[in-house]
């Protein structure tokens, strides 16, 4: 591991699968021997709300479920404004950025009160916040294989294939299997595999 | 099978702090388990009643946390080992029967697990339940990881066995809902038989002899606690500082003190045993610093309990200086987390730190603020309430005397917000908003004459509407009470309730049908779809009008989620950018800027509303909406 403990963030919208992407990733790595905490704010959130996972990886000690301020190592986000909105909070020069690219408009913006920003200027400004970024249309993947919930399978992907966590696709897609019923566990193991492939 | 039940002991599973309690529980032989849900609780009733058929205990959810306790204890009564949880709001409800059973003594192991919201993460407060455990007189333990959850929940089983004594576990959101390693213990093979000696009378009289009784049972918790191993010291035996912490606040104090690199300086007393406070262990500790830092979420409880049991032994510890929240050390609202750890420390001893770059996050912060609009909480896509709201707003405007909403909670409590068209003027407790509405309905003899109408989810008109219902109809108050029937508990999780026919364990019961209900009471119902836009503000509008007593509307239609599940809404949803022409139609774009389901976009380019085929569901309330049928509705059969 680059760092000890290493921390991660996967934000986005609820009714995104944000928590099963952090929950799939948790147990695959506590099988291969860490002491894992996710921390979770969802809840209200369901309702269309920002949900934010921190996941905490550790060979030392039990770590509490908030990290500390600037101190990501990778914050994957599933929608890019959500992924932006993090930055400032838990970014930091050495942050590695993965997300999706397809926006989902918040209550104000459909009423037409608020605006969406141009989704070019928002790639380059995380671009900038971040030592690399993948912007990544997992959306459209996931929709391409069936259905757009997927999205975060993707993700998951994409944030194994950099290699950063100490765990293996195949711990991933061993997790995948027990984790969805038999009739999807199929068409979600290509998702994680074309997720993974988009940062080889 | 989950991993929950397995007999598996010694591997170590990432679960929720929930399901640990749960586990808990299974691993110390429950017999009984009754529960309201309410976020961030709603897990741990929810896995034990999953495992219920399979371990051969009973679980229930019950109407509301009162009824729950109350059922939890006759089963201890009976010699069985019980369990109710809830959030924090619960323990106000149960409170009265509380305070009651505290002198009668339980017999069977009693545990009350409260899961508090600190921030009001998924709440309408974020109060602190701790204090009923003073209020009562019972002992309470608090959770700082999953493990320690599990464990105490043990624990707490065999306490209240051998003091006769229900004990409170108090968890938090961070704790109920973060994810973390856990190992489990052995199952046990114990099965009791219930049974009741009736000789034994269980009632509180003689009240003061009973009271003496139960200060004798914290005395012997406090001895237990002196020692336990829920409270540990850690770092230097002469610290400059002393941390004294519980819950979530011990591993954000760990975690900043091992990034400051202070372990030399700092002592770090956990406390997992905060009701009654071990005494002994805490002037011990008191010696070792002169400077003392009081750690903890929501209220001072340790922080005024401690500087009690100083004030009692100052003679001998000297003078001390206390931080916290007193000294505004530590917030006085919302969560703990490293940071606040990391600046009181750093303020207390003096020293500098910078984790953060402060260069990247003034940066950040920048370009974030213009490019982040705040997302706000809304109903889903196909949630009925939208529709129950516009068509209550459409009534009101009609009826044009001023008419308003005495609210109450669930997903509809949300209405307060633009997503129900802020139809929703007053949230409380609940049930509160029906008991409100009894009580504005009496009003008009007074010379008030505002049109009352006062909205209460399915759910919440079992656990507390029953009651000012009742009293409404009595008293001839006069107002027109909505139910909100979207046949689930939605904003907890969709747990049933008497109102669905099925129970805790998904096996069919008796059905309590709310209109039933209202029509014995004898309230008139009607009932309507809330989808059927042109007919339910009608009859809002009507029974409005009609000024006679207490009248009832039941708007029924499920929960989106729900449908979704049950196979989904039959449309697929196109905009026929024809006769679509935006601002310019005259509608002033009346499906964004007014109905704002999330499965909409404005198009600002074309000028015209789009679907966005990812997150519409199809339910077609919008088509009904658009005043230039611009949006079309095509048949499709969904079961995905
Ligand atoms: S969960 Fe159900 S009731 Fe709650 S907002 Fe969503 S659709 Fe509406
Ligand atoms: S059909 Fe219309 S109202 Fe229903 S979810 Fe889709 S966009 Fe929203």
């Amino acid at each position: 591991m680059i760092s000890d403990p290493l921390n991660l963030i996967i934000t986005g919208v609820g009714g995104q699968g944000n928590v099963l992407a952090s929950q799939i990733l948790g147990k695959a790595l506590v099988k291969s021997g860490y002491l894992i905490t996710v921390g979770e704010t969802y809840g209200l959130s369901q309702r269309g709300g920002a949900v934010l996972s921190h996941i905490r990886i550790s060979k030392k000690e039990k770590l509490g479920p908030l990290m500390p301020k600037g101190l990501a190592h990778i914050v994957a986000g599933l929608e890019p404004v959500e992924t932006l909105r993090i930055l400032p909070e838990y970014g930091n020069p050495n942050v590695i950025v993965i997300t999706n690219s397809r926006p989902v408009h918040p209550l104000g913006v459909i009423a037409g009160e608020l605006e969406y920003p141009d989704l070019d200027v928002l790639k380059k400004s995380i671009q900038d916040l971040s030592s690399k970024l993948y912007w990544i249309e997992a959306t459209s993947i996931a929709m391409e294989l069936g259905n757009p919930i997927m999205a975060n399978i993707v993700m998951l992907g994409a944030i194994i294939g950099t290699k950063i966590l100490p765990v293996s696709s195949d711990d991933i897609l061993q997790e995948i299997k027990e984790n969805f019923p038999q009739n999807k566990w199929e068409v979600n193991e290509k998702a994680f595999i074309h997720g993974f492939n988009l940062i080889l | 099978m989950k991993p929950i039940v397995l007999n598996q002991p010694d591997t170590s599973y990432l679960v929720i702090g929930n399901e640990a309690i749960a586990r808990g529980a299974i691993e110390a032989g429950v017999d009984f388990c009754a529960a309201y849900p309410g976020n961030p609780s709603s897990e741990i009733m929810e896995t034990l009643a999953s495992v219920s058929k399979d371990l051969n205990f009973y679980a229930e959810w019950s109407v509301n946390e009162k009824v729950a306790l109350e059922a939890a204890t006759a089963a201890s009564f009976a010699g069985l080992r019980a369990i109710t949880s809830m959030k924090q709001n619960g323990v106000n409800v149960v409170s009265d029967f509380l305070t009651n059973l505290t002198l009668s003594g339980t017999k069977g192991g009693l545990v009350l697990v409260t899961c508090d919201d600190p921030g009001g993460i998924s709440s309408t407060n974020e109060e602190d339940a701790r204090p009923f455990s003073k209020l009562a007189e019972v002992p309470m333990l608090e959770p700082s990881n999953p493990q320690e959850a599990l464990d105490m929940t043990t624990f707490a089983f065999d306490l209240s066995e051998e003091i006769g004594s229900l004990c409170i576990m108090r968890s938090t959101s961070r704790i109920s809902h973060s994810r973390g390693n856990v190992v489990f213990s052995p199952l046990p093979e114990r099965k009791r038989i219930p049974s009741i000696d009736p000789s034994n009378l269980r009632n509180t009289f003689p009240v003061a002899l009973k009271h003496q009784t139960v200060i004798e049972k914290l005395e012997t918790a406090k001895k237990i606690f002196e020692t336990s191993k829920f409270n540990s010291y850690t770092g230097s035996e002469n610290p400059e500082l002393l941390i004294i912490t519980c819950g979530t606040g011990y591993l954000y104090s760990r975690e900043a003190i091992n990034l400051l690199g202070l372990w030399d300086k700092i002592g770090l007393l956990k406390l997992g045993t905060t009701w009654p406070l071990p005494e002994n262990l805490i002037n011990v500790n008191l010696t070792k610093s002169n400077n003392i830092l009081i750690v903890e979420e929501v209220q001072p409880f340790l922080e005024d309990n401690i500087k009690s049991i100083y004030a009692q032994n100052a003679i001998n510890l000297g003078l001390k200086s206390f931080f916290g929240k007193s000294s505004g050390h530590i917030p006085k609202i919302g969560e703990l987390n490293p940071d606040i750890l990391l600046n009181a420390i750093s303020k207390i001893l003096n020293i500098k730190y910078q984790f953060q770059d402060k260069e990247y996050s003034d940066k950040a912060k920048n370009t974030a603020s213009n490019l982040t609009p705040p997302r706000e909480l809304g109903f889903c896509p196909g949630c009925p309430h939208r529709a129950s709201f516009f068509n209550i707003k459409n009534a009101l405007k009609f009826d044009a005397r001023n008419g308003f909403v005495s609210g109450d909670i669930g997903c509809y409590t949300m209405a307060i917000w633009p997503t129900g068209f802020k139809q929703v003027n007053s949230v409380h407790a609940m049930g509160s908003g029906v008991g409100l509405a009894s009580g504005y309905g009496k009003l008009h003899e007074l010379g008030f004459n505002q049109p009352i109408i006062s909205v209460v989810g399915d759910s919440t008109f079992f656990h507390a509407g029953l009651p000012p219902l009742i009293n409404a109809v009595y008293n001839k108050s006069n107002f027109l009470l909505i139910v909100l029937d979207n046949s689930a508990t939605a904003m907890t999780g969709f747990q049933p309730h008497p109102g669905t026919g099925i129970n805790a364990k998904g096996e069919p019961t008796n059905k309590i049908n709310i209109e039933d209900v209202c029509n014995a009471v004898g309230a008139k119902v009607e009932i309507v779809d809330p989808f059927d836009i042109d007919n339910a503000s009608k009859s809002i509008y009507r029974l409005l009008q009609n000024e006679n007593g207490v009248r009832v509307i039941i708007m029924r239609r499920k929960c989106a989620l729900v449908q979704r599940k049950e196979g989904g809404f039959p449309y697929k949803v196109e905009i026929d950018s024809d006769k679509c022409i935006g601002e310019e139609c005259g509608c002033n774009r009346y499906c964004t800027r007014v109905f704002r389901c999330p499965g909409l976009i404005w198009d600002k380019v074309s000028g015209k509303t789009k679907i966005d085929t990812v997150i519409c569901v199809g339910c077609g309330v919008c088509a009904k909406i658009c005043p230039k049928n611009a949006i079309i509705l095509k048949e499709v059969k969904r079961n995905d």
